[in-house]
């Protein structure tokens, strides 16, 4: 018998509406006790003190590209579970846009057992919704459904087709499985490259509309009215789209949504700036699709994501190699590295008191649970929760150390962020998987 | 003899060393006014080279200017191999294909090979946006953006603020009217930074189709006023051409017609040509410029083109001076007194 | 500046006056004569020049400038200065080209404004004059008509002051330092 007592942490579960100072205790993996001084009541344990840290269940993340296979110079299953680990994430959700994409049961499986050897986390698997991700035909959503997977995407691109799209959720609602949109419609993306605005304009870079996101969320909404089926919306980005899901749902259409900590916090004014306005760059670290956006659309996200329209936090964790970045801003590769940067990026409203940090940390632990359905999905019983039972995934976490942000310190091999250099405010001082920690920083201390 | 055996003179007119802080010539957003006005002091002693009877000096002798352009470009190009080697410059020229260049050789890889041949200053016109910030961020030969995508064309900005200068001395409060395509207009762009730092007064008009978005003040975040010159926005020809001292027709790509952005070049001509008639209500002696290559008949009329008031001539005439002083006060730089060439600077 | 004087007020007048008596001499009159001011030292002097030929002569010869700058063969030494002076002449063409500076030291100025001058046309004949030579050529150049010759060391600095541009008119020898 293994135990792990974390003593005199605030603990902070929002699925069991936890907030105050206790012990953990975690026996051969799961969750066993969880109360005021319970850890002083095993008598034989490896003790980590927690005092001043609050102890959450681990991070649970909807949106990850692991990249593995076909793309293993950019991060692979070891490095991305790392990165994860790092960034208090215990369970990760793999986006099937690999080499071959995840598109057959042979793929998911090959996946699965390379997590199995060399995963540091969970890895749940996203099967494709179309086969090849070519948005021509539908992916063998039973074959993937009995091969594991939680969901199906083309994310990276969005089913265009309507018909297609309405024939896709229509049919996984035998499964149950959630279809994830990348919301973006390539008739109004065309060419563009990043948010279509006065940054834009002033970099006389081709623009994507928010209408371009917007136009997709209403028809995908009104395709899963149709259909009955459960369609999430990935990393939403404009106000518009926050207003059209708010209204779906009072309709009481299965709609969820997540949103990424960078599309929170990060304006299209990183693509250009680096101090001041004086002088431009093509800050290819911070092309992503959708695009950053504007201010005004960060605080509908904030708030969105305070009231649960928007239900959780995803990274949409995109690393790519420095050959994939390092070029003219239209050739480079979209998408930001965030596991590691994930949490501190995202207290930015905490701190500046959008959301409390019960709420931040349920839009990281249940909340995507809750999305996806995840625990009863896998049979994982109290996923992104502490409850006595369920599997002793923690994240320990200090909501005010500032750091430093080193890409080059970074676990994942993608150091594509715009956040290099730049100060931030919060944590992941450890990250227990299974009762074992597999993350920790010297803020911990052995007892 | 030489001039260290002169006493100190107080400064005349020009001092010895006017503003100039420059490696590349990126676009026009960075630059103060006094290094405006330093290319285009210097432009004037250049165009009195080019008018000399042999209009070559030594200057830039061991320089070395390569023309790299990934788009094609005759005017731009020879503007730029004539300009350096009126100055002595070694010139070369490469036309390299943008697709060959996304299948095999980086743009990084381009230039870092470049200066290993030594050279000193690479003239880059491509395709795409932000190209030559990307390529003097991985060199230290000096860039010299000639054109990128619908960014930037900062030494047709210069050439139009000279010429515009040569005619009206000072560009205050003289109101400057950009006609056409302006969402994909590089010139547009730095013409604006550049009239904008001399007080010029900016109108752009266009269809609505062809204006991008953020231009006006009330479009961008309070913090960001500063972040895009002041211009004002107009779609009624007429009403942008009342009093204006400037007139300049930008060329209109005919594929923007596919692209849905114009119903047809007939309606375009019909509603935004520059015409005598229109020109009519500019101030007295206005200047009508164009950048080139235009479309006759298309955004500017044959016999305005060709009329007393044009400057499109004088325009090419003053472009090959005004890179001459870009050329000029770039390898100054590179060369400081009384130390040898240097490989890499600080 | 505690140096006395090489050449005082009355020096500099004395010798201009005479350089102005040699050009007119060897030319045997005004006609076809053009005097061009090297830019830097030669273009107040040269001014005094068609003045001081004015007054004895009733005859002013055109004058002009040049900036040799961008023909000089050290600009890699020196760097280039950012700003250059206009270069204004008048017809060269079979005329008597007097260049005017008004120190002769390396030679290197008067070969770039030789070379520019070519640009320009094709003259008769060109001459130098100066109104102080130093010495220490470093090119096979002679000036046809000198103010006054004015041994010195490598080192030292000649400075020529003009009333019109230094408020005083004085020739000076700063001694160099010795390890310059």
């Amino acid at each position: 018998m293994t135990t792990l007592a974390i003593h005199n942490g605030r603990v902070i579960d929002p699925a069991l509406g936890r907030d105050g100072i206790a012990d953990v205790v975690i026996v051969d993996g799961r969750i066993a006790r969880i109360g005021p001084n319970e850890g002083d009541m095993v008598v034989e344990a490896e003790r980590i003190d927690a005092t001043g840290l609050v102890v959450t269940p681990g991070f649970v993340d909807l949106h990850t590209h692991l990249r593995e296979p076909g793309f293993e110079y950019k991060e692979t299953i070891a490095t991305g579970t790392l990165a994860a680990a790092r960034g208090g994430y215990t369970t990760v959700c793999a986006m099937p846009n690999t080499s071959p994409p995840l598109d057959s049961r042979a793929s998911i499986e090959s996946v699965l057992r390379e997590a199995e050897h060399s995963a540091l986390v969970r890895v749940l698997p996203i099967g494709t919704i179309t086969l090849g991700r070519a948005g021509k035909e539908l992916s063998p959503a039973g074959e993937l459904f009995r091969s594991g997977v939680v969901a199906l995407s083309d994310d990276g691109d969005a089913v265009a087709d309507p018909n297609l799209m309405r024939h896709a959720l229509e049919y996984s609602t035998q499964f149950g499985l959630p279809i994830a949109q990348h919301c973006e419609d390539p008739a109004l993306v065309r060419d563009g490259v990043m948010h279509e605005g006065w940054v834009a304009t002033r970099l006389g870079l081709r623009g994507r509309p928010a209408s371009a996101e917007e136009i997709m969320v209403a028809r995908d909404i009104a395709l899963a009215e149709l259909t009955g089926a459960h369609l999430h919306i990935c990393h939403v980005s404009t106000a518009g789209s926050v207003a059209l899901i708010a209204a779906a749902r009072e309709r009481g259409i299965h709609v969820t949504a997540e949103v990424t900590p960078h599309h929170l916090t990060l304006t299209h004014e990183e693509v250009a700036f680096h101090t001041d306005f004086r002088t431009v760059d093509y800050i290819t670290n911070a092309k992503v699709n959708p695009p950053l956006r504007e201010e005004t659309d960060l605080a509908a996200l904030g708030i969105a994501l305070r009231d649960g329209i928007i239900d959780c936090i995803a990274t949409d964790h995109a690393p790519h190699a420095s050959m994939d970045k390092e070029i003219e801003f239209e050739l480079a590769s979209p998408g930001l590295t965030m596991l590691e940067t994930s949490f501190a990026l995202s207290m930015k409203l905490v701190h500046d008191g959008t959301l409390t940090l019960p709420v931040l940390i349920d839009r990281l632990t249940s909340g995507p649970v809750r999305a996806w359905g995840l625990d009863r999905r896998t049979g994982l019983e109290g996923l992104g929760t502490l409850a006595p039972g369920a599997l002793g995934d923690v994240a320990l976490l200090d909501p005010n150390a500032e750091w430093t942000v080193e890409p080059r310190e970074f676990a994942s091999k993608g150091h594509n962020t715009p956040l290099g250099g730049r100060q931030l405010r919060g944590r992941v001082v450890a990250t227990i998987f299974g009762g074992r920690v597999v993350h920790e920083t010297d803020r911990v201390v052995a007892l | 003899m030489t001039t260290e055996t002169r006493p100190p003179h107080p400064p005349t007119t020009t001092s010895r060393q006017p503003a100039w802080e420059h490696h590349d010539v990126l676009d026009l957003d960075d630059f103060s006014v006094a290094e405006i006005e330093t290319v285009l002091n210097l432009a004037d002693r250049m165009r009195e080279i080019l008018d000399r009877r042999i209009a070559r000096v030594p200057a830039l002798r061991g320089y070395t200017v390569v023309n790299l352009f990934f788009e094609p470009s005759t005017r731009t190009r020879a503007s730029f191999e004539l300009a350096g080697k009126v100055l002595g410059a070694d010139v070369l020229s490469l036309t390299a294909n943008t697709s060959s260049v996304v299948k095999g050789e980086s743009l990084i890889d381009t230039v870092r090979t470049l200066r290993a041949m030594r050279t000193d200053a690479i003239v880059m016109r491509h395709s795409m946006g932000g190209a030559p910030y990307l390529a003097a961020a991985h060199t230290d030969a000096s860039i010299i953006n000639a054109g990128d995508g619908a960014h930037a064309h900062p030494t047709q900005a210069l050439l139009d603020l000279y010429t515009m200068r040569s005619h009206f001395g000072d560009l205050h409060g003289k109101r400057v009217v950009m006609v056409g395509d302006i969402s994909h207009s590089r010139v547009a762009r730095s013409d604006m930074w550049g009239l904008a730092a001399m007080g010029a007064e900016v109108v752009l008009c266009g269809p609505p189709t062809l204006l991008p978005r953020g231009l006006r003040a009330s479009d961008r975040p309070a913090h960001a006023e500063s972040a895009l010159p002041a211009v004002t926005i107009e779609t009624n020809i007429d009403h942008a051409i009342e009093g204006a001292d400037v007139v300049m027709a930008l060329r209109l790509q005919s594929e923007r017609q596919q692209g849905g952005l114009l119903p047809s070049l007939h309606e375009y001509a019909r509603l935004y040509q520059v015409t005598e008639e229109r020109l009519a209500k500019a101030h007295p002696g206005y200047l009508l410029m164009h950048p080139g290559p235009k479309n006759e008949g298309t955004e500017i009329a044959t016999d305005v083109a060709s009329g007393d008031n044009s400057t499109i001539e004088e325009q090419v005439t003053n472009g090959v001076a005004v890179r001459m002083a870009l050329l000029y006060l770039l390898s100054g730089r590179t060369e400081a007194p009384g130390e040898p060439s240097s490989e890499v600077r600080a | 500046m505690t140096t006395a004087p090489v050449l005082d007020a009355d020096g500099v007048r004395r010798t201009v006056r005479r350089l102005a008596h040699e050009i007119v001499e060897s030319n045997a009159g005004v006609e076809g004569l053009v005097l061009v001011a090297i830019e830097g030292g030669g273009a107040a002097l040269v001014q005094r020049l068609a003045d001081e030929i004015e007054q004895f002569e009733g005859a002013r010869p055109p004058t002009g400038s040049l900036d040799v700058t961008l023909h000089r063969d050290d600009l890699h030494r020196r760097g280039l200065p950012a700003a250059l002076k206009p270069t204004q002449l008048p017809d060269i063409d079979g005329r008597v080209v007097v260049l005017v500076d008004d120190v002769l030291f390396t030679g290197r100025t008067v070969r770039a404004a030789m070379d520019t001058l070519n640009d320009y046309g094709r003259p008769k004949a060109v001459r130098l004059a100066v109104l102080v030579d130093r010495g220490h050529r470093e090119l096979p150049i002679r000036a046809d008509m000198v103010g006054k010759n004015i041994p010195t060391a490598q080192t030292d600095d000649v400075r020529v002051l003009l009333q019109e541009v230094d408020g005083r008119d004085a020739v000076v020898v700063v001694p160099g330092r010795l390890e310059a």
